[in-house]
């Protein structure tokens, strides 16, 4: 999906609309869909990786300390990470923009 | 299978064809009256004649559903189904054409309940009539047979790769046992020689079928599926010229019966249409200039081949199968009435539906529904239909 969707004519599509770029759904930033963002607070968090098991979107990612933090480009703040979190040290903030 | 003549139920050889089409997978449900295509396949396989994959499943959405596995890896599959079958069916019939799947049905065309009828009409291929496969309608056991092939052919070309279904009279067909051409093997290879599917799923070459579409993307999915299946018009003429250079046997989008010279015309699709030449030879004997018309392609619709025959015919008699409820008529009529409509001096179509769950229409109901259709464009009365024999 080198081509944003809007741009792609009928003609372009393959056969059945069939998709042969493996892992291209990586392209279709699901972000901007957001309007609370999960913030962790790192002193808290105990990296026990429930709110990495819960997310619905594997849009959370483990940093090389351990921590877990949400890749902004796909997680569409549904909050259940928050949710999930057993020591509660994930707040869903509104998005300013 | 060597070349011969054979007396045999239609069922049976329709389930030789797909035999000697050398099928890989085969899912299937039985359903009345589609069961004996099925329940012979199941006795090839088990008894060793013919090497696939027979996959009892538990319903018909299954049934489809293994079809479109099977298909989009590559195989040369085939089903049979009717009615209620076909209704269950839905959701993944749609799916099969979308995802350009060169699945083969034989479509034992029966009533849709209620009430529960297990007899033949063709209620229930109109149900799907838009799901995007292509439909071709047969009117004796040996078209049925031929078509076994023809649709793998068409299916499964590359400039096609649309699934087919052949709708097949039920019992009225699927039961008589009828003397039927069998081709040998050789010729069917040749034919439907062995098949490649590009971009098939295989772990070597990952592809993703059936993906999620947001409305950026789906008005150009359905143009691209409305553009393969008006496309695949050209290969199945082709696919037909082929089979009658390979065996005498013609076949054609719309086909004509004394109607060169005819003034008026009875339009039919599938088995009836017999029954139509006969009463139109005795019309003819009484001095009445009648014709036949038979629809053969279904989708997608010839709409030129039917131009070709009807320019020029005063009156259209249409014989449907099956009730638009709370619309203009039947499936048929609908549709010529609007192939028409801006045609200039276009043929006046007048409409009957007949036939229901099998009741009979003989050649006498015949007579009176050519000779009151034509009364009845004379006296202008046109709207809708008439439920030709309904007790009231």
């Amino acid at each position: 999906m080198a081509r944003p969707m809007e741009e792609i004519r009928w003609q372009d599509l393959e056969i059945g609309a069939t998709v042969s770029e493996p892992g291209c759904s990586r392209e279709y930033k699901t972000g901007s869909w957001r309007s609370l963002r999960p913030v962790v607070d790192g002193e808290q968090c105990i990296r026990c990786g429930v709110c990495w098991l819960y997310c619905p979107d594997a849009a959370i990612d483990r940093s090389e300390d351990g921590h877990f933090q949400a890749d902004l480009d796909y997680c569409k703040g549904c909050g259940i990470c928050a949710r999930e979190c057993p020591v509660g040290c994930i707040t869903m903030e509104i998005e300013e923009s | 299978m060597a070349k011969e003549r054979r007396g045999i139920e239609v069922s049976l050889a329709i389930a030789e064809a797909v035999g000697q089409a050398d099928c890989d997978v085969i899912a299937a449900y039985p359903i009345t009256p589609q069961t004996h295509i099925v329940e012979h396949l199941s006795e090839m396989v088990a008894d060793g004649h013919l090497d696939a994959e027979f996959v009892p499943v538990e319903s018909e959405h299954s049934a489809m559903s293994v079809c479109c596995g099977a298909a989009a890896v590559g195989a040369r599959t085939f089903t049979s189904t009717s009615s209620q079958g076909l209704a269950l069916m839905a959701e993944i019939f749609f799916i099969a054409s979308a995802m350009r799947l060169p699945v083969v049905m034989a479509l034992a065309n029966r009533s849709l309940s209620a009430p529960l009828s297990i007899w033949n009409d063709h209620t229930d291929t109109m149900m799907v009539r838009d799901g995007g496969w292509i439909h071709v309608f047969v009117e004796n056991g040996q078209e049925a047979y031929d078509h076994v092939f023809w649709a793998f052919r068409v299916a499964e070309d590359p400039a096609v790769r649309l699934p087919v279904a052949i709708n097949i009279d039920g019992f009225i067909l699927t039961h008589v046992i009828e003397p039927i051409e069998f081709e040998d093997d050789e010729l069917i290879k040749r034919y439907i020689p062995e098949y490649k599917m590009e971009k098939a799923l295989h772990p070597d070459n990952p592809v993703s079928m059936g993906c999620f579409g947001m409305p950026e993307i789906y008005t150009e999915a359905q143009m691209a599926r409305e553009k393969a299946l008006v496309g695949s018009y050209a290969t199945c003429v082709k696919a037909w010229e082929e089979w009658a250079v390979l065996t005498g046997r013609r076949y054609h989008p719309v086909e004509t019966y004394r109607a060169e010279d005819a003034d008026y015309c009875i339009v039919t699709m599938g088995s009836l249409g017999e029954t139509a030449m006969v009463a139109v030879d005795e019309l003819r004997e009484q001095g009445e200039k009648v014709g036949v018309i038979k629809i053969r392609l279904w989708r997608p619709f010839p709409f030129e081949d039917l131009y070709g025959v009807v320019d020029g015919k005063r009156v259209l008699i249409v014989l449907d199968r099956a009730i638009s409820f709370g619309g203009p008529g039947g499936p048929v009529a609908l549709e010529l009435r609007s192939a028409l409509y801006n045609r200039p001096q276009a043929p006046t179509v007048v409409n009957y539906v007949a036939g229901l769950a099998s009741r009979d229409v003989t050649v006498e109901d015949f007579k009176a529904i050519i000779l009151g259709g034509k009364a009845k464009a004379a006296a202008g009365d046109t709207a809708g239909f008439t439920l030709y024999g309904v007790r009231e």
